[in-house]
Formats: C-alpha cells, structure tokens, sequence
C-alpha cells in the first residue's frame, strides 16, 4: 500500500515538472515564436502547405474554422469507413483480415474521427496491418491536432480584443501533428520497443508450447500506435485488451510512460495557458482545481479496489483479492492509478478490465467521464471542457454578487452562457437518454454480459463511454451487434461535435469583446476561494445529473456485494 | 467552400503519408535494426525451434511445470491471438464459482489442505488472459510439486524461483513476481527434459 501511495505522488511530481516544461515549449508553437525543432519542421510545414494549397497565415473567423474543421472531418470518416471495408484487397495484411460489417466500419470510423476509439472490434482478430497504420495510427494524431487547435482558439479568443480572427484550422492542425504530437511518439516509440512492445509487420508466429501446446502469436506494427495513443489521448488498442496486452504495456516501466503520456498535454496545456493570458496563476488555479479533484477520485477508486470482495476472501483468497482482470506486472497501485488517469482524460485506454473492479471502483472512471472528463481532461478537449465550468463558475458568482461576471476581462453574457449551457448538457442527455433507451429494447439487453445492477452498468458505461469521447469500456458489453453500433455512433458524434461547435462559437464571441480592466469589485480567478467554487461546481452539476443512474447501477451493486449477493 | 473542402481532402491525403506510412514504417525499420528481438516479440527459442514468447503467457498443464494464471482468451484460455479477459463483476455467481473451483484445483495439485489461503493471481484471470507472471507466494506454493515431480530437491527449485524474481524498480515501480516460462525453462535445462 505504502508503495502504491509513493507510485501516485512520483507520478504526480514527474508529470507536473515536466509539464510545466513542455507547458512552455506549446506556447512557443502556438505562438509561432522560433522553437528549437523550427530547422527541421518548417520545411516540412511549407512543404505542406505548398501541396495542399493552404495559406496558413490566413485568420478565420469561427464560422470558417468551423467549416474548415467539419469537412476535414467528412474525408477522414470516409477514409476510414472505406478502408475497412476493402481491406482485404489491400497490401500489408499477411492475416488476410477480411471487410468488417457495414456498422461495425461505420462505428468505429465515428469512434476514431471523434478521438473516442471506443473498441467494439477486437484488433488483431479484426484490422489488416494497413488499417491499423493508415487509418486508425492516422487519426490518433489528427483528432488530438483538433482537441489542441479548438483549446487554442479559446485561449486566443481571451487574449484578442474586437476581432473575428480566432486563428487558422490548418495551421494549428500542422504545427500540432509536427511540432508537438509526432516528435515525442517518435522518441518514446523507441523506449517502448526497447521495453519489448513489438514492431513488425510478420505474420502472426505459430509455435508449439513447451507443454506440447500450440499457440498463435498475434504481431504488427504495435509500438508506433502505442505512443500516439497515449499521447492523444486516444486509447484505441491494436489489441483487443488493449494495454492490458502484453505487447502493448510489457513492464511496470511502460505502464508508468503511458500514464504520464496521457496526462502530459493536458496538464502542459494549463502551462501554456497561463503564459498566454500572461498570468500564469490563471492556469495555476484550474491546474490546482484539476488536481483536488483527482485525488479526491483516485483514494476512492483505490481504497475500494485494495478494500476488496468479501466474497471472494470467503473463498480463502489472501489479500488484496481484486486480481481478476489485472495483470501481476502492473498490480493494484499500477492498474488502479491508470484507471483514474485514463478516465480523468478522455483517453480511455485500460489496463486492466473495469468490469470486474469493485463497484465502486468501476464507478470512479465512469463518474469522472460524466462530469464531461475536466478532470485534467482529453488532449484540448479537457481544457476547453473546464473552461466552460470555469465561465459557469462566474456566470454563478456574478448572480451572486449582481455584476456582469467577467473572465479575464471578457463579459460573460448570454450568448456565452447558451454555449455553455448546451456543451454541458448535450453529452448528458446522451448519456442518459441512451442508456435508458438501452435498457429497455431487447437489442440492448440481450448485450449484457453481468447480470443484476452490473448489467445496468456495463449499459450505462457504454454511453457514458461514447458521449465523453473516452472508449474505456465495461468489456463484458457484446457491443458489435448494430444496435450498439449505430446508437453509439451517434452518441460518439452528438458528444464530440456537440461540444466543439460551441465552444468554437464562444471564442468567435470573446474574440470580439474588448477587455475591460480588472477593477476592484471584478472576482478573481485565482486563489483558494475560486478553486474551491469552481471543483463544487463540477461535481454538483454532475452530482444531480446523475446520481440516480448511479444509484441503480454501481452504488445499490456495492451494497450487494458487501452483503455477498450474487446473481 | 469549395476551397477548404480541397485544402481538407489534400491535408489528410499528405498527412496520412506522413504519420501512418513514414512513420510507422521509419520505426519499424530502426526497430528492426536496433532492438530485432524485442520488435518481434521477444521470442524464446529450445533446440532451434521458437517455444514461446518471453511476454506471453502459454499453458503448462503437466504437474513438473509451473502453472501460469488462469486465462479468459480464446475458447481454451491462453490464445494469444484472441486476447481477453472474463470481464465478470463482483457480484457474478459465475466468477465466485469459477474462483472457488480454481482454489480447490490449486489446493489439490499443490497439497494444500482445504481451507489454506491461496493467492489471489492463482485463481483469477488476468485482463488480457496472457499474463506471463505470477506472484512469489503463488511461486513459492508450487515449489514442492514440482520438485517431487521432477526427483529434484525443493532446494533447487526454489533457487530456479529465487533467481527468477523480478524487484520493483527503485523500490516502487512494478511488483514481486517471476516469469512461469523463464522458470519452466530453466527447470527443463537443469534437468535435461
């Protein structure tokens, strides 16, 4: 136990350091400024920019960027989407993966535009080599590129006055891919394979065992995947159990890599942040709001899953006893610590399976993504995610105080609080309305895979799952039939475009505005009293959207287990 | 419209080359080069044939081999190209049962009175059904087995444990554990199998 606490704190203070680094290194991209790869890259760039017809220098107003980001979109679901069906007629698939079904292509071609990478396939039984790397590798970095540029055209909308130039889609979609997300999968692709995750394009290897067995060893180019799934908080497996795979996340090393890759954007992105608005205790305080609610979330999940099962102790099992769907090498600390981090991101890889944690335990990641996955949050998105937590916290105190609230200078006025208010509740009607229409259709039940208040929330995961974006998963969910497909794909859309358009929409807003100066009844920002305020707020809103969900599925399950109920 | 409809069809078009042909395929190359054996799975070779991955766990079901933990991929456990876990709950009847019957399994094979405590890695399945490790304890429980099995001294074999036990590193990252398919393989060269 002792050394599972130390894990949580080395990882937090690594993560932070590093952070606050390469929170410095993003501003310069962003902003243009001359960064030490610039000699390699801006060839690259112009190069790019040359072949595509791109002016990069170009300032759209929200309206363009939005234009410009939905049919980047279009072509990149329809590359997937057609991949997958005729890609048993294309090269590097030695397996000779045939076409998936039209609805399983259709899901996971949404699932992968919308940085969700929710699994309803099983990687190496379903994906040639040739999908894996040039769609599903693909659109791990692009869909991160655009949660970054989204969080990059809020923070210069705060930072603009009486403009309608929030920056230009194509450029940050550039300099993101190749000045942030490509040099460090490239440098931690490496480590990896060093570590033993495998990097090939053979054939699967048919061996007999030792024992006299005979077993087949699935291969690919894993590595290279690996990485950017971390990084862009992604979480799209090559294999169907993802890091739990030992080729995915071989030893406690790699374990501890892909949990700080997670984190590394959101967090460094706080960083920038707070150097862009030229207050770094801006970023400080969502940063330090950010983590008391991490802690809070982690002891939870991880004081559950040490507590354990009473039942399986009754069955002479020694202590802890929650091993089922862990993996020996990465232990309790390991799989619990990542359970939080991919759940407080929008990653959504996994390491171990969620579906047979305590109830409790599988609550946790399943709540943090509910409360729109602020938590740190995805690549972009969980910055842009807290600030509209951020412009409620205001717009509330403002009520309060009676004063037109403000952020940094920016008057939060309706157009702004309409915005908000439909980022927040469009992924949780999602949630909900689907879960409860899942429940009750033949379709959705037949799915389940545990029966009594887990079966609810394998159910309620899956939405939970899609309309945040994540793609962890309650496993047990046989979700490749079509109802799951098509319902989840809709969902995946709803939650992610959802969001984006308006918060695209209130940067086109706050780029207008002028900045008023702070004047001394303006509320600040920073300091305890804030942190506090905006962290209620979180789980408040969360608290009443969906505590009586919860209290069917995982939380009356707790109660059950304790007493030894068994279905 | 129609410009940034074209500006979007080309910008996917070169980035695909360049993160889903170049770059995999540069980081297979230079991983082909650098680390051949760990890009292609860490494979472990006996008398010029590959037996096994060094990752991936395999079944031993012969009593003078360590077992490995229990496995929920494929039809019979342990296929590393259907890679899963049981994803039962905990309130499923059919977990508990499947534990209870594994303990008692466990128990017998090792000479375990009834109501010993077993290891909790024993008698669960791992998340992807190929966890090439074990714990010490449920290690240290099956030494006496295997040695009757092989006519070799519990001494021995509890070396061959001793000399397969992985540390956290730096004291807090990863757990005690030993490899089941180093282990067997060392026990077969000691004596010749």
């Amino acid at each position: 136990m002792i050394r599972d606490i130390a894990l949580f704190l080395v990882y937090l203070v690594i993560l932070f350091l590093v952070a606050k680094f390469f929170g410095g290194y993003m501003y310069k991209v962003f902003q243009q400024e001359r960064t030490c790869l610039d000699r390699f890259l801006n060839p690259l760039a112009n190069f790019i920019y040359r072949v595509t017809g791109i002016d990069a220098k170009k300032e759209m107003n929200w309206k363009e960027y939005a234009v410009a980001l939905i049919w980047f979109h279009v072509f990149s679901f329809l590359a997937i989407f057609v991949t997958e069906l005729v890609q048993g007629s294309l090269p590097f698939n030695p397996e000779e993966q045939g076409a998936l079904s039209w609805d399983l292509a259709l899901n996971t071609a949404v699932s992968f535009i919308t940085n969700t990478n929710w699994q309803a396939y099983g990687g190496e039984s379903t994906m040639s080599y040739f999908t894996q790397m040039t769609e599903l590798t693909v659109h791990n970095f692009l869909s991160a590129a655009t949660g970054l540029a989204v969080a990059m055209t809020l923070i210069r909308s705060l930072i603009r006055k009486s403009t309608s130039g929030i920056g230009n889609y194509w450029a940050d979609m550039v300099r993101g891919t190749l000045w942030v997300l490509l040099p460090i999968s490239i440098l931690f692709s490496f480590v990896f394979v060093q570590q033993g995750v495998i990097q090939n394009l053979s054939p699967y290897v048919s061996i007999t065992t030792v024992d006299g067995g005979s077993q087949t060893l699935a291969m690919g180019p894993v590595a290279s995947q690996e990485v950017i799934k971390m990084l862009g908080t992604n979480g799209g497996g090559f294999f169907n159990v993802n890091s739990a795979h030992p080729f995915e996340n071989p030893t406690a090393l790699t374990n501890f890599m892909e949990m700080f890759l997670i984190l590394l954007i959101p967090v460094s992105l706080l960083f920038t942040f707070g150097k862009m608005v030229r207050d770094s205790r801006q970023g400080h305080a969502i940063l330090a709001a950010m983590t008391v609610l991490f802690v809070l979330f982690l002891s939870a999940l991880y004081f559950s899953e040490y507590s354990g099962n009473p039942t399986i102790s009754s069955l002479g099992v020694a202590a802890p006893t929650m091993m089922e769907g862990k993996e020996v090498r990465l232990g309790l600390g390991g799989s619990s610590l990542f359970s939080a981090v991919t759940t407080a991101a929008s990653c959504g890889a996994v390491n171990s399976m969620l579906d047979s944690y305590t109830p409790i335990g599988g609550m946790i990641p399943m709540l943090q993504i509910m409360l729109s996955e602020v938590v740190f949050g995805g690549v972009g998105a969980g910055f842009y995610g807290m600030l509209s937590f951020v412009i409620l916290t205001v717009f509330i105190v403002g009520l309060m105080v009676g004063r037109t609230p403000e952020y940094l200078g920016k008057k939060i006025e309706s157009y702004e609080m309409k915005m908000v208010v439909l980022a927040i509740l469009i992924p949780s009607f999602c949630i909900l309305f689907g879960s409860a229409v899942a429940s009750v259709t033949e379709a959705g039940v037949a799915a389940i895979n545990n029966q009594g208040p887990h079966g609810l929330t394998e159910i309620l995961y899956a939405y939970t799952s899609a309309a945040g974006n994540n793609g962890s998963a309650f496993a047990g969910l046989s979700a490749n039939v079509p109802f799951y497909n098509l319902t989840l794909a809709v969902v995946m859309l709803l939650g992610r475009f959802g969001v984006i358009l308006p918060m695209l929409a209130i940067a086109g807003s706050l780029a207008e505005k002028k900045i008023s100066p702070n004047g001394a009844g303006t509320f600040q920002t920073h300091g305890v009293l804030f942190v506090a305020l905006l962290c209620v707020i979180v789980l408040i809103v969360g608290a009443l959207t969906f505590f009586p969900a919860l209290a069917l599925g995982p939380i009356v399950e707790q109660l059950q287990m304790l007493q030894g109920v068994l279905y | 419209m129609y410009k940034s409809m074209k500006n979007a069809f080309l910008l996917l078009l070169v980035m695909t080359i360049f993160t889903g042909v170049a770059y995999p395929l540069a980081v297979t190359a230079v991983s082909q080069i650098f680390f051949p054996d760990q890009a292609n799975g860490s494979l472990i070779k006996k008398d010029n044939e590959v037996v096994g991955s060094l990752l991936i766990a395999q079944n031993f079901t012969s009593p003078g081999y360590f077992y490995a933990r229990p496995s929920g991929a494929g039809d019979d456990g342990y296929d590393a190209a259907n890679s899963a876990g049981t994803n039962l709950g905990p309130t499923s009847k059919k977990l508990m049962d499947s534990i209870q019957q594994q303990a008692a399994d466990f128990r017998q094979a090792n000479g375990l009175n009834a109501e010993a405590i077993v290891p909790a890695d024993a008698v669960t399945s791992s998340g992807s059904g190929l966890d090439p490790d074990i714990s010490i304890p449920n290690a240290v429980l099956q030494i006496n087995r295997v040695a009757r099995e092989r006519g070799m001294s519990a001494e021995e074999v509890e070396n061959v444990v001793k000399e397969c036990s992985e540390h956290p590193l730096l004291g807090i990252l990863g757990e005690e554990k030993a490899n089941v398919l180093k282990m067997n393989l060392i026990l077969d060269s000691i004596d010749g199998r």
